[in-house]
């Protein structure tokens, strides 16, 4: 077993999905101006504010997966470390503005993430995958155990605080969207500079070929350690907007194992290695299930209970990550990119002007 | 007296690690042969023991219930062979590791939803009493369980060392462009491979269900099999027996000794945990194969 040679599922094709700029500023546009107003409770509360901080967590897990090449099964300890340290923050240190708050949980996520991305220095592989795995197991059990984490409640359950920004209190579904959105667009913006950077080049110089990373001058053991605490700083912000913008409750049990997996399959599915891939991903994950459960009502009527449902959700998601990696390893951005060039292709053939 | 409750605790993690390397065996019997480490092993277990307890409430006979079993999870074992990984075949070790993921979703969810999702009693008709053997208290399942996983470990060896099937893996797991080359057929060891899965799957699961009961939670013991394999390493039967009884012991002593001090509960991440310092000495385990890595 060499390094995670996951070359082919990520090798970006030469011409883009959108041209960049102006897709993303239609994006944000539609985002920030049109969602607030159409949009109703339900598709805040359930669809767009939970998207936003799967697709975030995503993004942090694809630095490490899907450009640093190292696998992680761990993801939602840190979301967890995020979600815990900003709670705290908020409890203990009250003048602190919330902002200062959210970047102080990811550096507490970030150095709790370095602590275990230690162990990838030794391991590889399965191995490395199984070590993420203590972090999982451990981190929970902290947050059950230490009751100073959740300021001494019994269940280990807490509600979080009202989200106010600059005085602003944001406690509308609409409020707490555009609190998820302005910091996902932020970080979003500062992964986008990274991945392109030489450190962003370094991380895929080591997931490629570790060896010969070292050989051209990559520190691979800072570039590795680098990637743990990149990653793990975005999947604790990730926690954060999970926590406060989304279910507004803490609770230990919500960061399992089954929510790592979540993450991991968002990155598979949307395609590793590239940032639109996370929320590709983030939203198929989200709104499959609510699909799901409106088909098989239609189909099965009373039949269909929430039993049912949930082994027919875990069913589909298994057998769209099969698919996914047997027929398209490189994701829906892969899928996305084809269908553009095939529409480019034909708008190029009957002689219209392509933008980009 | 405190050393007798020593040797009580000690016996008794021994034991219980036997059961995890019955799940380990699993495993490494997938590994070793077509370099997958299946993830769904504890979904295969979870499907062999809720169709085998569905059945036996059915009023079918016991034998009739194995027969059918084992054949459910032969069929299974050969379609995940063939419709998932013969398709991945040369794609990276990790590709198949989340492919096994989805397969255990898919497993899970389908045991469930065809047999139901509340939890059912296995009796196997052996009690659980408390012996006593030289002054130490040792529970008789775990006996019976210990017995079960030496009879198959011997039974395993017999048949690696003296029959053609037995041989033709271990030629493929040796090098498998040589197994070729000498007119072995890859796929048809591969289902035999992942048949032999599902049957080891199918005692895990007895025994495991006889303990816990038939449930969900069942699947999960294939993250208590995960510290086994890392410390005796993916490719190794001897290993996953040795792991299995280091990780087995290391948690009861750790819950019983450590455990008051910071609160219970540390079972689920001691062996992890142990496994990890391990790994940092000894990064391919106590018997895995040295990785060779070519520039």
């Amino acid at each position: 077993m060499t390094d995670l040679a996951l070359a082919k599922a990520t090798a970006s094709p030469a011409r883009r999905f959108s041209p960049a700029l102006p897709g993303i500023g239609l994006l944000l546009v539609v985002a920030y101006g049109i969602l607030p107003l159409v949009a109703n409770e339900y598709l805040f509360d359930a669809i767009l504010t939970p998207f936003l901080a799967l697709a975030l967590a995503g993004l942090g897990l694809n630095i490490l997966t899907g450009y640093a090449g190292q696998v992680s099964l761990g993801s939602s300890a840190f979301m967890a470390v995020g979600a815990y340290a900003a709670y705290n923050l908020a409890l203990r240190l009250p003048g602190v503005p919330f902002m200062i708050d959210i970047l102080l949980a990811g550096v507490v996520a970030a150095a709790v993430g370095l602590l275990f991305g230690l162990p990838s220095l030794r391991l590889r592989g399965f191995y490395l995958a199984v070590s993420t795995l203590a972090a999982q197991f451990f981190v929970q059990w902290v947050f059950n155990k230490v009751g100073w984490f959740s300021n001494n409640s019994p269940s280990g359950i807490v509600s979080v605080p009202t989200l106010s920004v600059v005085g602003i209190t944001l406690d509308s579904s609409a409020g707490r969207y555009l609190f998820a959105l302005t910091v996902v667009t932020a970080v979003t913006l500062a992964v986008w500079r990274l991945v392109e950077s030489p450190t962003g080049r370094a991380l895929v110089a080591l997931r490629d070929h570790e060896t010969a990373a070292r050989v051209i001058g990559i520190p691979v053991l800072r570039v590795k350690l680098l990637a743990f605490a990149v990653s793990s700083f975005i999947i604790g912000v990730a926690g954060v907007l999970w926590a406060f913008a989304y279910l507004r409750t803490v609770e230990p049990a919500g960061f399992n194992l089954d929510r790592s997996f979540q993450i991991l399959f968002i990155v598979i599915i949307g395609g590793l290695a590239s940032l639109r891939g996370a929320f590709l991903g983030a939203a198929l994950i989200v709104v499959f299930p609510l699909l799901l459960a409106r088909l098989g009502e239609a189909l099965l009527g009373g039949l269909f209970d929430s039993g049912v449902l949930e082994m027919s959700q875990r069913i589909v998601l298994g057998l769209l990550i099969v698919t996914f990696l047997i027929t398209e390893p490189a994701g829906l951005t892969a899928l996305l990119d084809r269908a553009w060039n095939r529409i480019a292709g034909r708008f190029r053939r009957t002689g219209l002007p392509i933008t980009g | 007296m405190e050393w007798q409750f020593f040797t009580e605790v000690l016996v008794g993690g021994l034991l219980s690690g036997v059961m995890y390397s019955l799940v380990a065996i699993g495993f490494v019997l997938i590994y070793k042969t077509s370099g997958v480490l299946n993830f769904a092993q504890g979904a295969l277990l979870l499907f062999a023991a809720l169709t085998f307890v569905s059945l036996t409430e059915r009023g079918l006979p016991v034998w009739a219930a194995i027969l059918l079993t084992l054949a459910a999870m032969t069929g299974i074992g050969a379609m995940i062979e063939r419709a998932v990984l013969r398709p991945l075949v040369n794609q990276p070790p990790i590709t198949l590791f989340m492919a096994t993921l989805g397969v255990s979703y898919v497993v899970e969810g389908a045991a469930q939803l065809l047999w139901g999702t509340q939890v059912h009693g296995l009796d196997l008709g052996i009690d659980d009493l408390p012996l006593e053997i030289g002054g130490v208290l040792v529970s008789s399942f775990d006996l019976f369980a210990a017995a079960v996983a030496g009879a198959m470990v011997a039974a395993l060896t017999l048949f690696f060392r003296y029959t053609r099937i037995g041989l033709g893996f271990r030629a493929v797991a040796d090098d498998q462009l040589a197994a070729l080359a000498v007119g072995l057929s890859l796929d048809r060891i591969w289902t035999a491979v992942w048949t032999a899965a599902g049957m080891v799957a199918l005692v895990a699961g007895l025994l495991w269900g006889a303990r816990l009961g038939v449930q969900f939670s069942l699947s999960l013991v294939v993250l208590k099999a995960l510290p086994v394999l890392v410390l005796g390493g993916f490719d190794s039967i001897a290993g996953a027996i040795v792991g299995g009884l280091i990780v087995g012991a290391v948690e009861k002593l750790a819950e019983v000794y450590v455990g008051p001090f910071v609160g219970g509960g540390i079972e689920g991440w001691i062996a992890y945990v142990a496994a990890l310092g391990f790994l940092l000495i000894r990064p391919s385990g106590l018997f895995g194969a040295k990785l060779v890595e070519r520039v």
